[in-house]
């Protein structure tokens, strides 16, 4: 058996993109260096779908690029004016649900939410702040979790469950009320068996979950997104994580 | 002193004007005086009317955050809260901060200093100083500054410029970096960045020896003039180096009466509550604080420039020092009290981080790797440095989670605030009281709080706005005349 066979039949923004069976539209892209926007995807796990930054128009239909399959003979378009002005107002919409200060908080440079809104040049949040009182949670010792943060990507979920085995954390909740919740008969982190080195430690793509007293070590010019912009880096071949 | 005028016995009958806010100063402030029917002043009060509320919604964040967070309340001296907040971290995290990192961050001050001063003399004052304070007002600002004397205009833009690059290159950007970590410093100065700072140097203490000679020369021009220009007499409190020298990071607290009596001195600051406490007053958002031993009446004082160069016994950098004992002959050998002489001060103090940061980027320790520590874990910290206005006090206790759970932030402007409420009233005695008031007297008002560069923002967190409106009201309360100046600057009636 050779290597599955690659078609050429579906174009994204009229750019022929080779994908292979099993393959989303997502990963066809990412493979062919085409940056759809995104924030809850990351290649490492599973497809979740949720943050709709990679809706792409399929045929003239809208879809998720990290879970809809690539197919023969897709028309995929996605670097249209109205596709990133609805992706800006997600992101937008994100920004005043959460209570996300980037002047002061400790993963501005290295956090996807603020790369993607730069990409998409975001100006100002536009909506009415939602200012929703959210809880920290300082009880570990060596994490720091701060759900002001949580856009609710589920990655930390995905990443304890699947490569730490250890079902930390969780989603709980419905609609305006969905929160993400800690795996422990109190609630705190600091009474699971969560730790440093997890996997789950390092997914955030915001600054919700933060290794403590590392805030600010990496000097303005050095942090991820300092130099290059968020398609830049995430068509680097490992995704980045947050340090 | 004019306690007398800070509350009418009847204010209910008195003509009431308002400044408001006060201009070319940094943040919000306002000023309300009460006139009877001869115009003869009966109250007259300086106050921050918006409050921001930093003490408080810091509490939960953790503590490597606060640094960068409380960088916030200021966007002329960031830098000044970041190293004070840090100071007070080092302590929590009880760390002995390498002398790299502890050079480093003296450089970062400096520059702070050399931007903050000037921008203080050249764009907000040097227009009073220079045209006159009843001048007029179209011309009383760095525009009419640029036009009449460009020259100076230029090296005052210039020379803020230099201190912000000295800021960046230690702190990552020019305004609100984050160089500066609990324990330490995140970089040094490449080889490159020093090499791009020392071209410049020589120049920068030319022109900061220039501005002194400026100011002195206007000083010396009219000294009895300036010397009495909203003018008391008062204790001044400031950090000094445990000889006695001028320094601007790190130190004991001196304060010494109006008569150079010392009340205290090399005071380790971690107990400054042990000297200091604060009033509140129901008609400001701006504390009052006071030393213990002189009670809240009497034990006001005044910090920032004047405080410093009058309380250290030398400064150590060779021209600077100069400098202060030509400042000190001048005041006869003892402190210079005139509200005025913070001017000159100020310009002494930017000659001396002029030369302090040609001396630093000299030091090789600048590019060691060598910038972070860490010791044993403490549940509070205090941090002390001399902000460009003066003393500057960040006291932080934590939980075991490493949380804030309180926090107590005394500002340079806060400690001078009954100092500017007395040369207020000591200008409205001066030169309003029983006149026709005009722009160019409310503006004495506001050249005397000038004087102390004071950043309302930082004392009480207080956002500015910039129109002022003046009404002049008779008993009754009727309008008798009404100036109103509106945020392009113009004036209308």
């Amino acid at each position: 058996m050779g290597a599955p066979a690659m078609s050429n039949n579906m174009t994204i923004d009229g750019k022929h993109v080779p994908f292979s069976d099993g393959q989303t539209i997502m990963d066809a892209a990412l493979a062919a260096g085409v940056y759809i926007p995104h924030l809850c995807h990351n290649p490492q796990f599973e497809p979740h779908g949720s943050c709709k930054l990679c809706v792409v128009s399929v045929n003239g239909r809208n879809m998720t690029a990290c879970t809809m399959p690539a197919a023969e003979d897709m028309v995929v378009a996605s670097n249209t004016p109205e596709l990133n002005r609805d992706r800006k107002a997600l992101v937008q919409m994100l920004f005043v649900e959460g209570n996300h200060i980037c002047p002061a908080c400790e993963a501005s440079g290295n956090c996807q939410l603020q790369a993607a809104a730069y990409y998409l040049e975001m100006q100002s949040p536009h909506y009415t702040h939602f200012y929703q009182p959210r809880a920290v949670d300082a009880s570990h010792p060596d994490i720091f979790l701060d759900l002001n943060r949580c856009i609710l990507c589920e990655l930390c979920v995905r990443a304890s469950r699947e490569v730490d085995g250890k079902n930390v954390f969780g989603i709980s909740g419905r609609g305006i009320g969905t929160h993400l919740v800690v795996n422990a008969a109190s609630g705190r982190l600091g009474d699971t068996n969560f730790a440093a080195t997890d996997k789950a430690a390092h997914v955030c793509p915001t600054g919700a979950i933060l290794i403590k007293r590392q805030g600010y070590r990496i000097p303005i010019g050095q942090r991820t997104f300092d130099h290059h912009n968020i398609s830049e880096v995430q068509m680097k071949p490992q995704e980045p994580e947050h340090e | 002193m004019t306690f007398e005028l800070e509350t009418a016995a009847h204010p209910e009958n008195l003509k009431r004007i308002v400044i408001e806010p006060v201009t070319r100063v940094e943040g919000h402030g306002k000023v309300t005086l009460l006139l009877d029917a001869d115009n003869r002043v009966h109250q007259a009060r300086f106050y921050i009317v918006e409050f921001r509320g930093f003490e408080k919604f810091v509490q939960g964040r953790p503590f490597w955050e606060v640094p960068v967070l409380v960088q916030r309340l200021c966007g002329i001296c960031p830098v000044s809260h970041n190293l004070a907040a840090c100071k007070a971290m080092d302590m929590i995290i009880g760390a002995t901060v390498p002398v790299a990192a502890d050079k480093l961050r003296r450089l970062m001050h400096m520059g702070q200093i050399l931007q903050s001063h000037a921008l203080h003399f050249f764009h907000l004052s040097a227009p009073d100083l220079l045209f006159g304070f009843d001048a007029a007002a179209g011309k009383r600002n760095i525009a009419g500054l640029a036009a009449a004397y460009p020259d100076i205009a230029r090296q005052g833009v210039a020379l803020r410029r230099y201190g912000q690059e000295v800021i960046r290159l230690t702190s990552g950007k020019r305004v609100h970096g984050t160089g500066v970590i609990p324990g330490g410093m995140n970089k040094n100065l490449s080889r490159d960045e020093r090499d791009y700072l020392l071209k410049e140097i020589d120049q920068i203490i030319v022109w900061s020896q220039a501005a002194v000679e400026l100011i002195k020369a206007i000083y010396c021009e009219r000294p009895d003039f300036h010397d009495s220009f909203g003018s008391y007499r008062s204790s001044f409190m400031s950090l000094v180096r445990a000889d006695g020298a001028l320094d601007l990071y790190h130190g004991g607290l001196r304060a010494r009466d109006e008569h150079g009596q010392t009340i205290f001195d090399h005071v380790d600051y971690t107990h400054y509550w042990d000297y200091i406490h604060e009033e509140v007053k129901s008609w400001s958002y701006m504390k009052f604080p006071f030393i213990r031993v002189h009670g809240r009446e009497q034990g006001w004082y005044r910090v920032g420039p004047l405080a410093r160069i009058n309380n250290c016994d030398f400064i150590p950098t060779q021209r600077a020092d100069a400098e202060r004992r030509i400042f000190k002959e001048f005041g006869g050998g003892s402190a210079t009290q005139a509200t005025l002489a913070y001017h000159w001060a100020r310009m002494i103090e930017m000659l001396h981080a002029a030369e302090a940061i040609q001396e630093l980027l000299h030091d090789p320790d600048l590019q060691s790797d060598a910038l972070v520590s860490s010791g044993a874990r403490q549940l509070h910290g205090v941090g002390v440095i001399e902000a460009p206005r003066g003393t500057l006090i960040h006291h932080y206790r934590i939980n075991e989670d490493e949380q804030i759970v309180r926090a107590n932030l005394i500002v340079a402007t806060t400690h001078n605030n009954q100092a500017m409420n007395e040369a207020v009233r000591q200008v409205a005695l001066q030169y309003l009281d029983g006149q026709q008031i005009t722009e160019g007297l409310l503006n004495h008002i506001e050249v005397a709080i000038r004087a102390f560069d004071p950043c309302l923002s930082c004392a009480t967190h207080a956002l500015g706005k910039m129109p002022l409106e003046v009404e002049l009201l008779d008993a009754s309360g009727t309008v008798l005349q009404r100036l109103i100046k509106d945020s392009d600057g113009r004036y209308r009636a």
